[in-house]
């Protein structure tokens, strides 16, 4: 049955959206990870516009899957998901919930991104000195023990401390 | 709702395909975004473009994947997988964008087939119809090779993409701002990585200073803009590669010398344009091993 969605079932496919979780860090929400850009209606269609994180992020195929079935099961039969690629998405965008969901996962959460200028990208020849706590016993004593982790958005760290590996997700 | 639990789980709920990592329900990594074309923009020429920059990150990715099993260790394997997923994910915006900027550029293929045009672009295509440079087709040699191209090739590549942020096509553009913050990252390690191992053993040491001058002959290809890319520069669609020399340069200059390493002043050897497709029988070695599950079930759905 096509009906014009109203406000109010405008505002509850916003929540239901928002509450959709990310399949490779569940502990945060599309929103908390700051991929979901736009709900909006069009008619009777829910329009759902997301962002990927990487190019090559492989859950964006899920997400979209599984913004589909969760609009569906909250009675929005007519569901469109779409992307946006500008501007690109950073991890200035994890929210200050998500942060605190990260840590509390036993991941590091970003540091603010460098600054970005038109002109030629700083080549960085040494590790940054930026300190990472340690998200299980919050020392800062770790090191980083590879740039690339276990997803696209994550290093690999580990506390000098307690000893523990842990991921951090990387500044972009 | 979801469980995040249990993997199979999550597979069965959806009913749609779209959860399998391996299957031919990939969305459009374009859905939903404006591909109409600017003004003044040839639209032939663009998908052209399209695909040499597409072509470049799908051949590079596929020699990273190469690396899965063979690394000397696993954080190097999950790094260069990392980069070439970030590369292949380039690859598909880029096949996306040349299709839809000119449909005719995609293989025709047998009625009923589900294969959407990045996938017809990448599996159908023989080599003579792939635009990338040759630096990025050449066979895998060891590790201190793999990281000498990364490094040339990242550096370049970034140096482009970030130009390529104020490109007149939108589209072009918004992948480009991303790629660039991707390959920031890749520059860095395969950096890091050289003068690493030129500070090792004295293995390691022999094997970076003998991979940067295998690998130099190709540079200079990077460097000769092809007719179609020269074509876009004055609509503001496409850039000039003559001028990313000395950016290139500079930055390889600095890695080298940080490396104790001298640059190398080999002329081209190459002889072959990968742009206009002439390219070496690597490519076609990699890519009979690529396309094959693809061709053999070109109406196939898995």
């Amino acid at each position: 049955m096509a009906v014009t969605i109203t406000p109010v079932d405008l505002e509850r496919a916003r929540k239901v959206a928002a509450t959709v979780r990310d399949p490779e860090m569940p502990m945060l929400t599309l929103a908390d990870l700051g991929v979901l850009r736009d709900v909006a209606s069009v008619g009777s269609a829910v329009v759902v516009t997301i962002t990927p994180t990487y190019s090559g992020c492989p859950a964006m195929a899920t997400i979209r899957a599984d913004l589909v079935v969760a609009l569906h099961a909250a009675g929005f039969d007519d569901v469109d998901v779409r992307t946006a690629l500008d501007p690109p998405w950073s991890t200035d965008w994890i929210s200050a919930d998500g942060r605190r969901a990260l840590t509390e996962h036993g991941i590091a959460p970003p540091g603010p991104t460098p600054a970005r200028s038109a002109g030629p990208v700083a080549l960085t020849l040494a590790a940054p000195s930026r300190t990472t706590h340690c998200p299980l016993c919050g020392s800062a004593d770790t090191q980083e023990t590879s740039y690339f982790g276990s997803t696209a958005c994550t290093a690999l760290h580990q506390c000098r401390r307690c000893g523990e590996p842990f991921a951090r997700v990387k500044e972009i | 709702m979801i469980d995040h639990d249990n993997a199979y789980g999550g597979l069965v709920e959806a009913r749609d395909d779209a959860r399998w990592a391996f299957g031919t329900g990939f969305d459009d990594p374009l859905a939903g975004v404006d591909t109409t074309l600017p003004p003044g923009v040839d639209g032939g020429a663009l998908a052209v473009y399209c695909l040499m920059l597409a072509d470049d990150a799908l051949v590079a990715s596929q020699r990273l994947a190469q690396w899965s099993t063979h690394a000397p260790e696993l954080e190097e394997e999950v790094a260069l997988a990392n980069i070439g997923l970030d590369l292949l994910g380039q690859a598909r915006l880029l096949l996306a964008r040349a299709a839809a900027a000119d449909a005719s550029v995609v293989p025709a293929l047998p009625a009923g087939s589900p294969v959407p045009p990045e996938d017809a672009l990448a599996f159908f295509r023989g080599a003579s119809e792939f635009r990338n440079v040759v630096l990025c087709e050449i066979a895998n040699g060891d590790f201190a090779d793999a990281v000498a191209r990364l490094l040339i090739f990242s550096t370049w590549r970034l140096a482009l993409l970030q130009r390529l942020r104020s490109s007149a096509d939108p589209v072009l553009a918004a992948v480009a701002a991303k790629g660039a913050n991707e390959v920031t990252y890749h520059r860095d390690y395969a950096a890091r990585w050289v003068v690493t191992l030129a500070g090792g053993t004295d293995l390691s040491r022999r094997r970076i200073a003998a991979a940067i001058p295998r690998v130099w002959p190709y540079v200079a290809e990077l460097f000769t803009g092809h007719p179609t890319e020269r074509s876009l520069v004055a609509t503001g669609v496409g850039v000039d590669t003559a001028e990313l020399r000395p950016e290139f340069d500079k930055v390889i200059g600095t890695v080298l010398h940080a490396a104790g390493l001298p640059v190398p002043d080999i002329a081209d050897a190459v002889g072959m344009t990968g742009r206009d497709g002439a390219h070496s029988a690597a490519l076609d070695a990699m890519l009979a091993e690529m396309q094959d599950v693809a061709r053999t079930h070109p109406i196939g759905r898995w």
